[in-house]
């Protein structure tokens, strides 16, 4: 009976423990570029957040798609009307776990995230390489990956002067502090 | 007793472990800010068939119209079904902000001049602000260059050449693929027939657009005039439209019965009578250019 207690507190302390390691993104951005016959396709996005349970690994992305701004506001009402049609997908979302994340270690670290990304409604299994380097009580987070237009159904109208890259390179450049 | 314990245990935490990254997320989305999203793109284009529609430029872009009206359809095979006769209208629309355009251009029917100032007054979003429509206010001016000085009659003077309109567009985009409008709209001419003409003109328009593809729409377009005095001979202006486009450009392939493309021209003084077959054949080609980068 004593051992039971105890294994419920230990349980209890594992569990707010895991609460206690969670960070929120405090800072964000979510690029990509393409490199396309007529012309480069380039958009940041700063509006999108994200929470790390430094514990457990887990780690959650929400980005909104209307977010991404571009250099000409005639290619982001495009983006969002005709390629990732935002008013039906308003959201892109990354639900994952990551691996190799040591919160001992201040260097750079080599890591991994595994999970689930959502793109225009398609879910994908997918593993993306970064980095996490503490600085502080904060850490920052570095990813970069490719994503191809075709694996999330995004079509490419087939109409004259339409020439746009097959696949875009997306790059994560995040900022979190303990919640 | 105690493994059974044990078993619900490790179900309960187990089953922690794997809502987790649900969990998370629900914590995420409960943590954003509701932000406001703007509906974007309620028409493919700042015309709808002739008239406007509510949107405006983006600040630093700059759009070329070429539009074109042929003759009439019921010209038969003697004036080629119209494509004989041709009307144009060149124009450049700028935006100065998101919500503030101008505009210039120069239509062939009756040599006429014209300049708009066209500003959003409210925009149709959902989540932290909620609208339904939106509204733009167009203001706009209209001077015939024709006749010339040395031909027109006595009494004619400089004066008489302009015409101008006020118009309020309010528009919902329903669905992706669908919005409409309508078009409260007034028009004053400094020189009519009294006869048979008023100086001022009110009209109501309705129009709209069905999405076909992403790429492809039909749009309507049309204006009833409310106060059309005895003996006028002219018709309220209905137009039809397939927009395409095709990334900086937008062809728009329409039918109307009027050739003008200022407004004076087609809500007062639409010659053509649709269901006889006075059908024009028209194209508005645009391109944009960004000037200034954000």
């Amino acid at each position: 009976m004593k051992k039971k207690i105890q294994l419920v507190v230990y349980l209890a302390l594992a569990c707010s423990a895991v609460q206690a390691q969670k960070f929120v993104s405090e800072k964000n951005s979510i690029s990509f570029f393409s490199d396309a016959a007529i012309e480069d396709i380039a958009a940041v996005n700063n509006k999108c957040s994200s929470i790390f349970n430094a514990a457990t690994g887990d780690i959650v992305f929400s980005v909104p798609i209307n977010g991404f701004e571009f250099e000409k506001s005639l290619m982001q009402e495009h983006f969002n009307e005709k390629y990732m049609e935002s008013d039906k997908y308003p959201k892109s979302t990354f639900q994952g776990a990551i691996a190799g994340f040591d919160i001992s270690k201040k260097e750079i670290q080599n890591v991994s995230a595994s999970g689930k990304l959502t793109i225009h409604g398609v879910t994908k299994d997918l593993t993306i390489p970064g980095t996490i380097q503490q600085q502080g009580d904060k850490l920052l987070l570095k990813a970069k990956f490719v994503v191809k237009l075709v694996d999330y159904k995004i079509t490419i109208p087939q109409l004259l002067w339409q020439n746009i890259a097959e696949q875009v390179d997306v790059t994560i450049d995040f900022t979190f502090k303990p919640q | 007793m105690k493994k059974h314990f044990l078993i619900v245990l490790a179900l309960f935490f187990g089953n922690y472990l794997l809502m987790a990254q649900d969990d998370l997320m629900k914590e995420l989305e409960q943590s954003q800010d509701k932000d406001t999203e703007y509906a974007f793109q309620t028409f493919k284009g700042t015309r709808l068939v002739n008239g406007h529609t509510i949107e405006t430029k983006n600040k630093g872009t700059l759009e070329f119209i070429f539009a074109h009206r042929f003759g009439p359809v019921n010209g038969g095979l003697y004036e080629l079904f119209g494509l004989d006769d041709a009307y144009v209208r060149l124009g450049l629309d700028y935006g100065i902000t998101d919500n503030l355009s101008v505009s210039i251009g120069r239509n062939s029917v009756d040599k006429t001049m014209d300049g708009y100032v066209k500003y959003k007054l409210l925009r149709q979003s959902k989540g932290a602000r909620n609208f339904p429509l939106t509204i733009t206010a167009l203001g706009g001016t209209a001077y015939k260059t024709s006749p010339k000085k040395e031909d027109a009659l006595p009494g004619f003077e400089n004066v008489h050449r302009l015409a101008y309109v006020g118009q309020l567009l309010i528009a919902r985009k329903i669905t992706p693929s669908l919005s409409l409008q309508i078009m409260p709209s007034f028009v004053h001419r400094n020189a009519v027939n009294k006869s048979f003409e008023n100086n001022d003109d009110i009209a109501i328009g309705a129009g709209g657009r069905i999405k076909l593809t992403k790429s492809v729409a039909f749009t309507s377009e049309y204006y009833y005039r409310l106060n059309v005095p005895d003996g006028n001979p002219y018709k309220n202006t209905l137009g039809f439209g397939i927009d395409i486009e095709t990334g900086g450009h937008v062809f728009q392939i329409v039918m109307t019965n009027t050739r003008g493309l200022t407004e004076r021209a087609f809500l007062t003084e639409t010659e053509g009578d649709f269901g006889d077959g006075d059908i024009h054949f028209g194209f508005n080609v645009t391109r944009t250019f960004q000037l200034k980068r954000k």
